[in-house]
């Protein structure tokens, strides 16, 4: 919490310095001087350069800190103890971390993990008065470069105004770290998984059983990738075909047929199976639709599990059916109104002059609709974690249990997260064939979509 | 002259051929017209059995099973002194260690005896023999009910209070009838002096429904199933929600202004672009598994705590907001933007003094929108540690705690279906009836303070 306190000290004195920085600029302004920027232009530069530099420094505090502590502790371990695999010491270290908070371990802590747990305590003390040392000097030499300048030829709000959009450039840039981030952190995990399983047994193994690949580091073809992607492709091509139907003929009724009363009342409906959490689906799914599949699989002789392919397709169709409907409804309204005219005025009926004419020069955008619905199915996770029966195995019956890519990765990383077993990092090499997947299918989606649109606009 | 004839004669010929068809044609019509009608029904059929079905599960399960009991605090089973009182000279330290020594030898009492005493009493005599099925009949958790009660008001020891107490999970199965009667002892929760006691109670009128607060209250619980509530999850969210709003709002305000009124189109920009449109479709476990890498293996911070929920839900959650935005500003007309620096004022005024009060419902519709949307991700909660069983209401965001969405997970998988399949659908429903809440007032301000240009 020291760092929330932090923040809060250094929000108060940013707020003093606005005031001082207000103050002193009608002071000058007073004695007659013409100032070049209004009052407020002249605190708030002051605030900005006290208060940022020391946040600056709290942020590289809180990113580099604990870990450099842990390498100084690390580095003062029993050398025996230093020669331990990486997951075991980094145990080790939880625990001497677990001491020098004051939150004590399980049984009696060895000495040398009391001594180790003193040295952090300190090191602890040590960073935090560093901490507020370098903040205080970031904020005073921040204040002192604006007070050197300060005088009626400040240009402060220009300033004011470049700094307002470094910000706004650096919030928008969040966008670009979230996806580095993710690139980077699922590359290097999944890079460390692959060391201890050869790509090649992951991408192409058809045997998904990681509990026994342990054995051996890296064992043979136990986390083998394809019974999972097949699950995956299974239940959506399964959602696909519910959703596509449906959601398309829904959007063709929508935009030809519906009268606007009939389509405002409709229309938010349907939204609302958008809007539904998908762990309300998957429970539906597990209690309601499971069971209606099994028992009519039992009236005709057929053996459905209630937990099946099957029921994690159908339910996560119904899910995606406002998202296929409302984008295709936006396509197929986007087709102009001369084409219509002219294939009705030739005297084609109104469904004609859909299925020939309308559809076709909607095609490229219902495709790429299509497409970004398929990357929702491939992404779904919740639905298929409760409705899919989680049974990694390869095999083309859609009544039976099966697993799916996203479903392992929660498997996988439920529970202790252990960073240096192959069993928690196997979920980041498994994420990043996912984010691959739908990346393609979204930028070929989005480029579809887009071209689209700029043909009739 | 002939050739005039010729074109009269298949001009005839191809309109009989057109009229003959017509009725196959109109017959066509119809049929398409009639299957996208059907398939909007389907759509709001399945709407309708999804509510119908959780409605029906879960509205039940906010009415539970008590047993309305007259307690006598026996001072034979309730032994204990006064609590004690601060002697003069006695540092305040002092004091409450020894009412610490207090509560916990109240705590240690046998409070469960004073319930089955109770229940004999109402009970059929050979029940003073069956303690252990006696007890089974309440609940565990309600014994602190009593301590409390005692805790509270000391001088009623010796007294009798009349209490309701929560029934024990199975009998309230059992008595709502959640449960196949017909199966075979062996099978059933409840044997059959128990089921007997039950019926007496039922018959004497001390078996009530009352509303279940215990569902809002509580925390989870794993030995006393009946009183397990959401309050933790209720908290977990909440601070959750408040870090989203008070990180992704600002952040994705900022990032919409730059991109609709600041940035040139440049490679920059371009790539900005790209990365929101494809961060919105990314699937959101791959946001939990950048949580996972990024803020407990690297930064370290703890697992299942809200402050990483909330992080990677903002994260999740800022194409929404952005996207949002830049639509309600491009939909401020440029007049507004030059008659403010036609004015003189800066870029910068122009957006803080004009265009971000006009934007301001706009923007709140769309940052609701993205709260409720991160209100209901279970996905990448999953991932941060976020499926541990936590019996506590987090204090400060970095305390151990679940979430709405996930505790509807946890509690779909628990062993005694018969209880849980209703209590899930009962938070389901809370959890639904919170976002019909977030998304009523996003509709509300878009109607009430849109503008139209």
């Amino acid at each position: 919490m020291s760092s929330f306190w932090l923040i809060v000290v250094v929000l108060a004195v940013m707020g003093f310095a606005y005031q001082f920085g207000a103050t002193k600029s009608r002071k000058v302004a007073r004695s007659g001087a013409r100032l070049h920027s209004l009052p407020t232009h002249y605190g708030v530069l002051l605030a900005l350069w006290c208060g940022v530099p020391a946040l600056a420094v709290l942020l590289l505090f809180a990113v580099f800190e604990g870990n450099v502590i842990r390498a100084i502790v690390a580095s003062g371990l029993p050398d025996e103890i230093r020669a331990l695999p990486a997951d075991q010491l980094s145990a080790i270290l939880n625990r001497i971390h677990s001491i020098a908070t004051g939150f004590g371990v399980a049984g009696e802590p060895e000495t040398f993990e009391v001594q180790a747990a003193e040295r952090m305590a300190t090191l602890a003390s040590i960073g935090l008065l560093a901490r507020i040392a370098a903040m205080a000097v970031a904020a005073v030499l921040g204040l002192a470069f604006v007070l050197r300048r300060f005088g009626p030829q400040l240009r402060a709000r220009n300033e004011v105004e470049r700094g307002v959009q470094a910000l706004l450039i650096f919030c928008s840039a969040v966008a670009i770290f979230t996806t580095v981030g993710i690139v980077l952190s699922m590359l290097s995990e999944a890079i460390r998984f692959f060391s201890f399983v050869h790509p090649f047994d992951f991408f192409f193994g058809t045997v998904w059983n990681p509990r026994f690949a342990t054995v051996g580091a890296g064992g043979g073809g136990g986390y083998g990738l394809l019974p999972l992607l097949w699950g995956t492709v299974l239940i959506s091509f399964i959602a696909m075909l519910v959703a596509v139907p449906v959601g398309l003929m829904t959007a063709i009724y929508m935009a030809e047929y519906a009268s606007p009363h009939f389509r405002s009342f409709a229309k938010p409906v349907l939204e609302v199976l958008a809007g539904i959490p998908t762990i309300v689906y998957g429970f539906f799914a597990l209690t309601v639709v499971g069971p209606f599949f099994a028992s009519i699989g039992a009236m005709i002789g057929v053996e459905v599990r209630a937990t099946s392919a099957l029921t994690a397709g159908v339910v996560m169709g119904i899910m995606i059916i406002p998202f296929v409907s409302s984008l295709s409804d936006d396509i197929i309204t986007q087709v102009p109104r001369s084409m219509r005219d002219g294939s009705l005025g030739l005297g084609a009926t109104h469904s004609e002059t859909i299925k020939r004419v309308v559809l076709p020069a909607a095609l490229p955008g219902i495709v790429g609709a299509f497409l970004l619905a398929v990357s929702r199915a491939v992404g779904e996770t919740m639905i298929v974690v409760l409705a899919a029966g989680n049974a990694p195995v390869l095999q083309i019956n859609p009544l039976q249990a099966i697993s799916t890519v996203t479903v392992t990765i929660v498997n996988q990383l439920t529970g202790d997260i252990d960073f240096t077993s192959p069993q928690s990092l196997v979920a980041f090499a498994l994420g990043l064939t996912l984010f691959t997947i739908t990346l393609g299918l979204n930028i070929v989606a989005l480029y579809i979509v887009r071209k689209y649109r700029e043909q009739y606009e | 002259m002939t050739v005039a004839t010729d074109i009269a004669a298949t001009g005839f010929e191809s309109t009989d051929k057109v009229r003959a068809s017509l009725a196959r044609r109109h017959a066509a019509e119809k049929r398409f017209r009639l299957i996208g009608l059907v398939a909007i029904l389907l759509g709001l059929g399945f709407v309708a059995i999804l509510f119908a079905s959780i409605l029906a599960k879960g509205l039940p399960a906010f009415w539970q099973s008590n047993i309305r009991l007259t307690i006598n605090l026996d001072p034979a089973i309730i032994k204990i002194s006064p609590p004690p009182q601060q002697q003069e000279g006695q540092s305040n330290a002092a004091h409450q260690a020894e009412l610490l020594a207090w509560r916990g030898e109240l705590a240690s009492l046998n409070w469960g005896r004073l319930i089955e005493n109770a229940l004999i009493a109402e009970l059929p005599s050979d029940a003073a023999q069956r303690r252990r099925d006696v007890s089974r009949l309440v609940t565990s958790g309600e014994r602190f009910k009593l301590r409390d009660l005692v805790a509270a008001n000391p001088n009623l020891i010796g007294s009798t209070v009349d209490v309701d107490l929560l029934a024990d999970a199975n009998v309230d199965v059992w008595v709502k009838g959640n449960i196949d009667r017909t199966l075979p002892d062996a099978q059933l929760p409840l044997n059959p002096v128990q089921r007997n006691y039950v019926a007496v109670l039922q018959e004497k009128g001390l078996l009530v429904q009352r509303f279940a607060s215990g569902l809002f209250v509580n925390v989870d619980s794993r030995s006393s199933l009946a009183s397990a509530g959401l309050a933790g999850a209720f908290i977990g969210s909440l601070y959750m929600m408040l870090i989203v709003i008070v990180l992704a709002v600002p952040v994705g305000v900022a990032a919409a202004v730059y991109l609709e009124e600041f940035a040139t189109k440049n490679r920059l920009t371009d790539l900005i672009e790209i990365n929101i449109n494809n961060l919105a479709a990314v699937p959101s476990i791959v946001f939990g598994l950048l949580g996972a890498a990024v803020f407990i293996n690297w930064l370290r911070l703890p697992l299942s705590a809200p402050l990483v929920g909330g992080l990677v839900l903002t994260l999740m959650t800022l194409p929404t907001i952005i996207i949002a935005t830049r639509a309600t500003l491009r939909a401020i007309p440029p007049s507004i933007r030059q008659a403010a620096i036609g004015l003189g004022a800066s870029r910068v005024q122009t957006i803080t003094h004009h265009l971000l009060p006009l934007a301001i419902p706009g923007i709140l519709t769309g940052a609701i929108i993205g709260v409720a949307q991160a209100l209901g991700e279970t996905a990448p909660l999953l991932l941060i540690g976020m499926s541990a069983f936590v019996a506590s209401v987090p204090v400060t965001p970095l305390d151990q705690s679940t979430a709405l969405p996930v505790q509807i997970y946890l509690w779909q998988g628990n062993e005694l279906r018969n209880f849980f399949e209703a209590r899930t659908s009962a938070a389901i429903i809370v959890l639904l009836a919170l976002m019909v809440m977030l998304n009523g007032l996003a509709i509300f301000l878009r109607r009430r303070f849109e503008k139209r240009w």
